[in-house]
């Protein structure tokens, strides 16, 4: 264990005179649930941004599992790679079926390269884990917020990724909702995949999260277990208000 | 991945066309044929018919309006206007108007080989191909989209028909290219060649409609709508978007390029007013009003929009431009997703029907 699946080197971001990222550098592990909170504007949704290579760094490199530098590549490339995000708002294709949206996920390509026997044993599968079977046949645009989060999740569970990054999974959920996300992130958790949580909602960040980084002004301002996040007096300040 | 049954609407207008088609063959030559003036009109129409549904393609399942899509029609014109001429020259020894005009004694050299039909449509396809790739290329890959592009296909056309204004281009300048007298060996202008040119656009709407259909509804299709409806999204999931709008828009170039290919030989002339800004934008409003993201939208919409500005055109000359404009306001405001929202009607669950009625009730003051 205790391989690291991303390491994020010196990575500095502007927006015009503004530090999004500045200077910043964390290691995430195999194996482990890693949330990263922070306060607004702190540049939690930047670094996916980075990441996932939408947006491209001032200075620095993300290097996937310590060789390829994610920096360079395209955002397909990485998707590709094995890297795979969910957006913060829930991004789903309005005119297709839940069903069409893990096939799409599962199986990448112009045509299809899984035979139909194994796209259909995968497509179940996920369904399953995203609580989504009945709803196989409808359109996107018909679910609730919640079951478009989960569709969401669903579609980049679909590939199997090893980093699997999800950009707050319970925004605008109901507390029943965030107890079955917390769930089925939790059971997501494998020896073989990263899982990076962003996320506002600090109870549901203490049911999944393995250790937490917390952002702020696009710098570390503390890793640890979310005990001691609590604890520490700097981020108390920071969520408080000086 | 969805199939479509005996009874679907595009299956129905699939057979209609054949039927159609059938029929017209079957009376040629006898005193139930058709009028020239009604052959004639109807082969044009399904011309136009082709030419929304290279639009509809991109624009209603892609979600990239192009208002320069005369450019490809305008395309597939030139070339087969100068394969007519070369063949009527080469078969009747008629000298085209612009040489003459010109003062030119011989076709310009890129003109040679144009006297083979074959030539001149592989032509038409590769250059079709070429101009929509590189154009495609560069605005795709630079993600220049929505509003954006749609100005700059429009300037596009707007460039191409400067162009083709001038004289000394070798395709006819601001005359354009008339006096087609052969085509493929037959004479031109008898009433079995308008037939045969009608049957051969309404054969090439129903291929293209079956052809899309099967596009849409396959797994590429998928994608295409899920392009359309979230590009950033697919694309952070391993797919190159970027290759995928550009085979959709070359193809809907080309299919374009072919309903220009119909359209000329029907009308006996191409000038550079195929390019100006209005055909363009008016196969945008074909589509709109027939209902964009649906292929027999598409046609309905062109036919009904043509077929009414035929009659009116001929019916009431001055106030027609009028009546069209009405026509156009009065459908966008009332169907929002074009006359395919009609079919809506009848499908809708009593609740989605109630909402309907609640949402048209809430927009009024």
């Amino acid at each position: 264990m205790s391989l690291t699946a991303l390491l994020v080197d010196g990575l500095t971001v502007r927006f015009g005179s503004f530090r999004a990222l500045d200077d910043l550098s964390l290691a995430i592990d195999y194996g482990e649930v890693r949330a990263i909170i922070g306060p607004n504007g702190a540049g939690k949704t930047t670094l996916l941004d980075v990441i996932s290579g939408i947006t491209r760094p001032k200075q620095g490199r993300v290097l996937f599992d310590g060789a390829t530098d994610l920096t360079g590549l395209s955002e397909a490339a990485i998707a590709r790679a094995g890297l795979r995000r969910k957006f913060q708002k829930p991004s789903v294709f309005e005119g297709l079926s839940v069903r069409q949206h893990i096939v799409i996920g599962a199986d990448v390509g112009f045509r299809a390269r899984l035979d139909a026997p194994a796209l259909e044993d995968r497509v179940s599968e996920v369904l399953e884990t995203v609580g989504l079977v009945d709803q196989s046949s409808r359109l996107a645009g018909e679910l609730s917020h919640g079951q478009k989060q989960w569709l969401e999740i669903g579609m980049v569970l679909a590939s199997d990724p090893k980093v699997l990054m999800l950009d707050e999974p319970v925004a605008g959920l109901t507390d029943e909702e965030t107890e079955r996300t917390a769930a089925l992130v939790r059971a997501l958790k494998r020896p073989d995949r990263a899982i990076v949580v962003v996320e506002h909602d600090m109870d549901f960040v203490e049911r999944i999260a393995d250790r937490v980084t917390v952002l702020h002004e696009g710098r570390t301002l503390f890793e640890g277990s979310m005990d001691k996040v609590r604890a520490d007096a700097a981020v108390v300040e920071v969520y408080l208000g000086r | 991945m969805s199939r479509i049954g005996p009874t679907s609407p595009i299956a129905l207008l699939i057979g209609l066309i054949v039927l159609v088609a059938a029929v017209m063959a079957g009376l040629s030559g006898t005193e139930l044929a058709l009028s020239r003036y009604l052959a004639n009109a109807i082969g044009q129409l399904a011309a136009f018919a082709v030419l929304a549904i290279s639009l509809d393609l991109i624009w209603g399942y892609l979600g990239i309006l192009s208002l320069g899509h005369g450019l490809f029609f305008a395309l597939g014109g030139y070339f087969i206007a100068m394969y007519l001429l070369k063949h009527s020259f080469e078969t009747t020894g008629t000298v085209p108007d612009f040489l003459q005009f010109m003062g030119w004694k011989d076709f310009p050299f890129y003109w040679a080989g144009f006297e083979f039909f074959p030539y001149a449509l592989i032509a038409a396809v590769v250059a079709t191909t070429l101009i929509a790739g590189v154009f495609g290329y560069v605005s795709f890959r630079s993600r220049v989209g929505g509003v954006y592009f749609a100005i700059i296909t429009q300037a596009l056309v707007y460039v191409a028909m400067l162009l083709m204004f001038r004289n000394d281009t070798g395709f006819g300048g601001n005359n354009g290219m008339t006096g087609f007298t052969v085509l493929l060996g037959w004479p031109m202008g008898t009433s079995g060649m308008i037939t045969a040119l009608a049957v051969a656009s309404l054969l090439v709407l129903a291929l293209v409609l079956a052809g899309c259909r099967w596009l849409v509804g396959s797994r590429f299709g998928a994608l295409m709508l899920a392009t359309r409806d979230d590009e950033t999204r697919l694309r952070t999931m391993g797919y190159e978007t970027v290759r995928l709008k550009l085979i959709v828009w070359c193809l809907s170039a080309v299919i374009a390029m072919l309903a220009g290919m119909l359209y000329v030989p029907q009308v006996g002339i191409i000038n550079p007013r195929v390019l100006s800004p209005e055909l363009s934008l008016e196969i945008a409003v074909w589509v709109a009003i027939g209902g964009r993201g649906h292929l027999v939208g598409a046609v309905v919409g062109a036919l009904l929009v043509n077929a009414v500005k035929f009659w009116l055109s001929f019916a009431a000359p001055d106030i027609w431009p009028f009546i069209l404009s009405g026509l156009i306001v009065l459908v966008v405001l009332v169907f929002p997703n074009g006359l395919m929202d009609l079919a809506k009607f009848k499908l809708v669950r009593p609740m989605g029907a109630k909402r309907i009625a609640a949402d048209i009730g809430e927009a009024r003051p």
